[in-house]
């Protein structure tokens, strides 16, 4: 179709150079992005015009908090349930941000869902489909079904085109028997008996390829889920800490194993007692919490007696 | 422009107590390696709630204001003042709404809640918000702060031993950071009072 000013109103938008890292500086899909498209997320982009304002060569990607994971999850088909495993490291580059962070996510009482990516989107886009999902609870008075949680799922991550970057193994039982998803950042999806995702998918799956078989019992299970889960935790280093093992099984409250395993903690904690009062304290004030207006603590008042050290120390009265 | 969350410095440093927890930030405001003024960092939301910003010195203002007025709606609407749970959630969400050009923040959130309990939480700047039992850092002096507060920080501090150990860990990593410093504030929240101390340290 022609425009009237005869440039063609369908003609794809030139390409623009990506980003790496979910942090995108153009919009990798304008018809999200511009509110055409009939789609309920509403991220504002207010601040995108100032990003565009910097050099292509001088950006500066900052970083943000990463899974770097070890998630996996198998189907138990003997006792029909579902097993779900995680490692507990956060990771900010070379830094471990968070050393017993939750990686495994409610959806709905009978469907969990590990995430691996970039932490804010693997926490935010499973709290969303939790969302929808017990809506659609209501409105149908029936139990979620795990395959309506994927749908719901990459149905979300599709129109970003992976930068929403959301690594997901989606597990659990419904009426039609016990599921497992690997869903990826670009949106595709897989339905398998026993996946892995995250960095540490390799060291996961090895464990899987060589002992998974479709007679292993429950208990079997659970430890095939924990070795492969500690396969990457010793031998990935973007995943650490301890081990974390969801269990869900039909017609009963999901089995939450936080902590389930603690392979790795101090084993000399100092337990230093600092000296009191050997701080030097320029100045004190105290709030209490009685009084009725309150005072904004972070503001000083004017000091009795200045010395000079301390008023040029603080020049912000 | 060099990266956002390096551009003005700064740090700031949340701890666990007994009954008791504390918040502690430097005063430098700069851009890049010149020093410029002073700036707070830590800003009061209600009693017993404090929140301290990191990162780039607008978008740390700008969260705050934004904060300041949802929390003030919250209260009014609400008749009480937000728990510092659903204040880590108000955060969260915000940060996350500018998923795609994010405000350049990573915000603590120092407390005690309903109960008394002490409340101690960190988002990174898209939102993720990560709740640890002992401490949380972030800022330009992360890395330095991290290691002495790992040898420090123990369980069940009273409020006395709190406030040496945040100063004690938080000056040494002050030092060991150039976009930091230039003065240091602490805040210990007990469930009767809020104590706030300066402290002595290098201007340099």
């Amino acid at each position: 179709m022609v425009g009237a000013n005869g440039e063609s109103r369908y003609a794809p938008a030139p390409p623009k150079p990506s980003d790496p890292d979910g942090f995108c500086f153009h919009s990798p899909h304008p018809e999200v992005f511009s509110g055409q498209a009939r789609h309920h997320h509403r991220h504002s982009h207010q601040n995108m015009a100032s990003l565009k304002l910097q050099p292509a060569d001088q950006k500066v990607l900052p970083k943000a908090k990463k899974t770097g994971t070890t998630i996996c999850g198998l189907i138990c088909h003997r006792e029909g349930c579902v097993v779900l495993g995680a490692d507990t490291r956060a990771t900010s580059e070379a830094i471990i941000a968070d050393k017993n962070c939750s990686k495994i996510h409610y959806l709905a009482p009978n469907i969990y869902c590990c995430g691996a990516g970039t932490a804010a989107d693997t926490e935010h886009v499973t709290q969303l489909i939790s969302s929808n999902l017990k809506l659609l609870r209501l409105n149908s008075g029936r139990q979620s079904r795990v395959d309506v949680a994927c749908v719901l799922l990459k149905r979300h991550l599709f129109p970003y085109q992976g930068y929403v970057s959301a690594a997901l193994v989606l597990g659990g039982v419904d009426f039609t028997g016990p599921h497992i998803y690997q869903v990826w950042p670009h949106g595709s999806t897989d339905s398998l008996d026993y996946v892995t995702m995250g960095s540490g998918s390799m060291a996961a799956m090895s464990m899987f390829e060589s002992r998974y078989s479709h007679d292993l019992t429950l208990d079997q299970c659970k430890d095939l889920v924990h070795d492969a889960v500690l396969a990457g935790i010793f031998n990935d280093e973007g995943s650490g800490s301890n081990v974390d093992i969801t269990i869900i099984e039909r017609n009963k409250p999901a089995q939450i194993l936080r902590n389930m395993d603690t392979p790795n903690t101090r084993l000399h904690p100092m337990r230093f007692q600092m000296p009191l009062k050997n701080t030097v304290v320029l100045r004190e004030f105290i709030e209490l919490h009685e009084a009725a207006p309150v005072a904004p603590a972070a503001v000083p008042a004017p000091a009795k007696k200045a010395e000079d050290e301390e008023r040029a120390a603080m020049p912000l009265e | 422009m060099s990266d956002p969350m390096s551009y003005n410095g700064g740090t700031v440093l949340a701890m666990n107590g007994k009954n008791c927890c504390a918040i502690a930030s430097d005063l430098r405001f700069g851009v890049n390696n010149i020093f410029v003024g002073r700036m707070h960092r830590i800003f009061p939301v209600g009693k017993k709630i404090l929140v301290g910003y990191s990162g780039l010195a607008s978008d740390c203002q700008t969260l705050n204001e934004t904060i300041q007025l949802q929390t003030n709606l919250y209260s009014l609407r609400e008749g009480r003042q937000i728990s510092p749970h659903a204040l880590t959630n108000l955060i969260s969400t915000d940060l996350y709404e500018h998923r795609f050009g994010p405000l350049f923040v990573e915000p603590i959130v120092c407390g005690l809640d309903e109960k008394n309990e002490p409340y101690v939480c960190g988002a990174d700047l898209l939102g993720c918000l990560s709740k640890p039992t002992d401490f949380i850092v972030s800022g330009t002096g992360m890395e330095m702060m991290m290691g002495a507060c790992e040898s420090f920080w123990r369980p069940d501090m009273e409020p006395e031993e709190l406030l040496e150990v945040i100063s004690q860990c938080f000056l040494a990593g002050l030092d060991r950071d150039a976009l930091s410093g230039w003065g240091c504030v602490v805040h210990v929240i007990t469930p009767t009072h809020t104590r706030t101390v300066y402290l002595k340290s290098r201007q340099d």
